[in-house]
């Protein structure tokens, strides 16, 4: 008998090939705006976000599926979305 | 009380099945009620709330939600159990799917009822052959101590590591899930004896070592689970078997063999019939037996995987065969007539199988169709190509 094959895998950046090819606007996060709370962070459904060094979050556009959550969570508006060319 | 040495009680196929539910110490047991299940899970209930049996009630509002808690539960490690039928069983459909490409080893009772609309509660095998392609293992009992004894090995052949396929034990609505019989149940420690160690079950979801199930892999990955199922099917008929001969040798009732046979050696003709009519062709073949007819029967005990070797070697030399299913795949034909012809045509035995459909929606079916069916074929009545509808004594 062979070994039984289970259908799960390990959670992790890109498991799936990139999450981005169907993006049809981008959350372009406004900096001065910004308190650094991280909910975007907390809420993106993708490994989409990052906290840089001095604590903002960036986007990384190569997960990020342009859902727009990160535009609806964030309590000060500081994200827009912007229109893919 | 647990049982404690064997003992013989006069149980219905539903409290039989509780019964060995109970002995094999389920841990969780999502149920919603329908007709004919309900009496199973709620004596079930009865055992827990008397101590009897340690295990958690999850009350769902539906069976697709039960079947959801079971995944859950299983995926946990937990020894699982649920039952349904007929309506039930077909809004519980999506997660029944998911059980078994996730490889969980659930044991579910399908209690066999027709599906409306019209509203009906009777027995036909439609609503447990809406399975057959699933993953499931599935069983058909043809009376409450093949219920109670098929459900002991459910969980032995469910939990090997190398099968991991949820199994499904179906027996026939009222006539078997209603009706009394003497039912011989093991001594507890027995049971425990049989049964693998429920530590042994392999978690899924371990919050050690956290897993996605079910994630969005590759579409290659989801070919692969599924011709890694056909494999486990393929191969778990040899422990089938092994689990059923080790049964024997406790009990003395036969379950090595997946077909079950009746006066097939010397026969020209065949039926082949499952679950509780199966009782009733054997009583047509006694009778034309005695007035010299070179009758048998063959009751499929295993319906998936197909116990396509021993089909073959029970029809030995026969010259015909004929198949009454109690379901009909709509534009096809007899489902167990369907199931068989590929095995005649794959390898090219020389028999004429005939096709006749009855005791849908729980009409009755009763040794006297057997035997008209089987004196019309004799006299040539029938086209081989067509599917023959028997209700009632009377062809419709
Ligand atoms: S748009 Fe969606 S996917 Fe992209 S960063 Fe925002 S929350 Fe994440
Ligand atoms: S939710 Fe808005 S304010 Fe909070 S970190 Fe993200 S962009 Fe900044």
């Amino acid at each position: 008998m062979s070994k039984v094959l289970y259908p799960v895998s390990k959670p992790g950046a890109g498991a799936v090939g990139k999450t981005s090819t169907w993006r049809w606007q981008r959350p372009v996060i406004n900096l001065d705006k910004c308190t650094k709370c991280g909910l975007c962070w907390l809420y993106c459904p993708e490994p989409a976000f990052e906290i840089n060094e001095e604590g903002y979050p960036v986007v990384k556009y190569d997960w990020c599926k342009g859902c727009g959550i990160c535009y609806n969570e964030c309590p000060v508006n500081a994200i827009e979305m912007v229109n893919e060319e | 009380m647990s049982i404690t040495s064997r003992v013989k009680k006069v149980l219905t196929g539903n409290h039989a099945t509780a019964y060995a539910v109970m002995q094999a110490r389920v841990d969780v047991i999502p149920a919603y009620p329908i007709t004919p299940q309900t009496t199973i899970v709620e004596k079930l209930d009865e055992f827990i709330e008397n101590g009897l049996l340690d295990a958690s009630m999850i009350r769902v509002e539906s069976e697709h939600s039960a079947m959801a808690a079971a995944i859950g539960a299983s995926a946990a490690g937990a020894r699982t159990y649920t039952a349904t039928s007929s309506h039930g069983l077909l809004y519980m459909y999506e997660n029944l799917w998911w059980a078994a490409n996730a490889r969980l080893p659930i044991v579910a009772t399908f209690v066999t009822r027709a599906i409306g609309p019209p509203w009906n509660i009777w027995s036909d095998h439609q609503d447990i052959f809406t399975l057959r392609d699933s993953g499931w293992i599935l069983f058909m009992a043809k009376n409450a101590q093949e219920a109670y004894d098929l459900t002991l090995q459910a969980f032995k052949i469910a939990e090997n590591p190398n099968i991991r396929l949820p199994v499904g034990i179906g027996y026939d609505g009222f006539y078997i899930s209603h009706t009394s019989e003497p039912v011989e149940m093991l001594a507890q420690d027995e049971v425990d004896a049989f049964l693998p160690d429920k530590r042994s079950i392999k978690p899924l979801l371990d919050p050690s070592n956290p897993y996605t199930i079910g994630n969005l892999p590759e579409a290659s990955f989801n070919f692969l689970i599924r011709k890694n199922m056909w494999g486990s099917m393929e191969s778990s008929i040899d422990y089938i078997k092994k689990v059923g001969y080790e049964y024997y040798l406790l009990t003395g009732r036969n379950y090595g063999d997946l077909v079950d046979k009746y006066r097939c050696e010397d026969a020209d003709t065949i039926f082949v019939s499952i679950g509780a009519m199966a009782n009733e062709g054997m009583v047509a073949v006694d009778r034309l037996r005695s007035k010299g007819h070179k009758v048998g029967h063959m009751a499929l005990r295993l319906l998936r995987p197909y116990p396509e070797d021993e089909v073959i070697d029970s029809i030995g030399n026969a010259e015909r065969i004929i198949v009454m299913s109690r379901a009909v795949s709509m534009g096809k034909g007899g489902i167990l007539f369907t199931d068989l012809i590929d095995v005649v045509y794959r390898n090219r035995l020389n028999v004429d199988v005939y096709d006749i459909v009855v005791g849908l929606a729980g009409v009755e079916v009763v040794d006297n169709d057997f035997i008209k069916v089987y004196n019309d074929v004799l006299d040539g009545i029938f086209d081989k190509r067509e599917t023959i509808f028997l209700m009632g004594g009377k062809y419709v």
